[in-house]
């Protein structure tokens, strides 16, 4: 069974990629996903990314009871922990919610619809047009989210940290400025282009192969969150592993 | 000119469709009859790819459609025009974007001449100036008429229409009727009419083909279709209150 979707959604996949018909036609759709999937989700992602970063900061600073560890190690926690985990991961969970139940719903109602049925009979590859588009502005748009998720997740840490009296202004600084391994960063960005590709791609398949009614089309956009949330935890640890 | 041969199709142990062979001619509207469930859709979604038959043949003015792969089915496409049985509207675009749709996909012409297509043929659904009304906004009427008007906007040869009037009153359906056998005459379309409304076959019913259990069960014209003494099309025929009174008096 599993292997049935698998090879199903690779061919789905395959058919996604194949040349478009009219490259400004997609260019359009892009933009228009890219606002979508961009500005739309701003807002979530900067709320918790300020309390992502707030809430590390707290409880670091609760952990390290010892007076031989210097305080500023709390900036370099919440920094690294930020960019290598929290920013890219609990951010795509979110947008696994997100737009990962809005692309399945979305397709899958222009499936039960005939909307994708009236494509393929103009001769329109449906797969490309319609999810092509979605992944491109993913794979854009969610590195870009991740970045902004992270300045805002280390701010709301300086934030909680100061203002909470748990660490000086100047030592969360200091701590945030030695030591950075710029490498961290490429892993938040391998971490948020790939699951950018799980979100739209696994949601899209989950909405194109939908059969049925409406009722379908709802179980089709809970199912494409749930699985997204799984394959981007199970990648998550295959990228640490194998980049770390 | 359509050729089908044979067609068969079943899903799973229910056999829809138990082989099946006509022809559809060009300039007229073929239609296609029988009892919900019969097979209609079916068989129109099996002559234009969206299922594939289990075995038979489709040819296009002597092009075989049902071997073809997707991407070489495209050129064919291209000349096939579609009205859906539930319109089948993109959501998301007004009813000019709709119609304009598979013109910026595929035609090479300039945007005022676009513009002119879609005005043209909204005026010939009758639907002229609705240009930037949503499918939302639509009524069942008026999204049926917008699926016509951008199922003939690439001016199509090949025209399959699902049910162009059901859902419609007797008025408006005899308008849809008319319009769609002129634009077949207009601009000799090979066109193909799923129905079960007796007003569309006694109107425009030139050539009628009608399905019971799987099969095509008889075929004729509607000067034929009131005398002919097939036991199980009289049913179809004459199963309407309206009929029956009439023939009682
Ligand atoms: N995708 C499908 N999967 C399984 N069975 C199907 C499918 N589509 C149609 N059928 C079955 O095929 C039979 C014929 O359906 P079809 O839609 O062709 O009927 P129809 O003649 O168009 O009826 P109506 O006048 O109500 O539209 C029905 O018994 C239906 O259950
Ligand atoms: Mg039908």
């Amino acid at each position: 069974m599993l292997f049935y979707h698998f090879g199903k959604y690779i061919l789905l996949l395959k058919s996604v990629f194949k040349k478009p018909e009219k490259f400004s036609i997609y260019q359009e759709e892009i933009f228009r996903e890219m606002v979508d999937i961009g500005l739309g989700s701003l807002g979530i992602i900067s709320i918790i990314s300020v309390f992502i970063g707030a809430v590390t900061t707290v409880q670091t600073a609760f952990q390290l009871v010892s007076d031989l560890i210097p305080k500023s190690v709390i900036g370099g926690i919440t920094r690294d922990s930020t960019i290598l985990e929290l920013s890219p991961t609990i951010c795509s969970l979110v947008l696994a919610g997100k737009i990962g139940s809005s692309i399945a719903s979305q397709i899958g109602t222009m499936r039960v619809t005939e909307q994708i049925d009236a494509l393929e009979i103009m001769g329109i590859n449906a797969p490309g047009y319609l999810i092509l588009p979605k992944v491109t502005a993913g794979i854009i748009m969610v590195p870009m989210l991740v970045i902004v998720s992270i300045f805002l997740s280390i701010t709301g840490g300086y934030l909680a940290g100061t203002a909470s009296g748990a660490v000086t202004a100047a030592e969360f600084v200091q701590g945030l400025t030695t030591n950075f391994n710029p490498f961290t960063v490429t892993i938040a960005m391998v971490k948020a282009v790939t699951f950018a590709i799980i979100i739209t791609t696994v949601s899209a398949y989950q909405g194109f192969y939908t059969d049925g009614g409406a009722l379908e089309v709802g179980q089709a956009s809970t199912k494409a969150v749930v699985i997204s949330c799984i394959a981007i935890l199970a990648a998550d640890y295959i990228i640490a592993q194998l980049l770390l | 000119m359509i050729d089908i041969t044979d067609i068969r199709k079943s899903f799973g142990d229910n056999q829809v469709l138990k082989g099946i062979s006509a022809t559809f001619k060009p300039g007229v509207s073929t239609l296609i009859i029988g009892g919900s469930g019969s097979g209609k859709t079916t068989l129109m979604k099996c002559m234009v790819g969206l299922h594939q038959p289990d075995s038979g043949m489709v040819t296009y003015d002597g092009r075989d459609f049902t071997s073809l792969s997707f991407d070489e089915r495209i050129d064919i496409r291209k000349e096939i025009g579609m009205l859906f049985q539930s319109s089948a509207l993109f959501d998301s675009m007004c009813v000019e974007k709709n119609i304009l749709f598979p013109l910026n996909m595929f035609s090479d012409m300039s945007k005022a001449e676009k513009k002119d297509r879609v005005n043209f043929v909204l005026e010939r659904v009758n639907l002229a100036g609705k240009n930037k009304l949503f499918p939302a906004e639509l009524s069942g009427g008026m999204k049926k008429r917008v699926g016509i008007a951008r199922a003939i906007a690439m001016n199509p040869k090949y025209l399959f229409c699902d049910e162009p009037n059901s859902g419609l009153d007797p008025k408006t359906s005899i308008l849809i009727d008319e319009l769609i056998q002129e634009i077949t005459a207009e601009n000799n379309i090979t066109t193909i009419v799923v129905t079960h409304d007796m007003n569309s076959v006694m109107g425009i019913g030139e050539h009628i083909i009608f399905l019971h259990q799987g099969q095509k069960w008889w075929e004729g014209s509607n000067q034929q279709i009131t005398s002919t003494n097939n036991k199980e099309l009289n049913e179809f025929v004459f199963a309407t209150k309206l009929m029956e009174t009439l023939l009682k008096k």
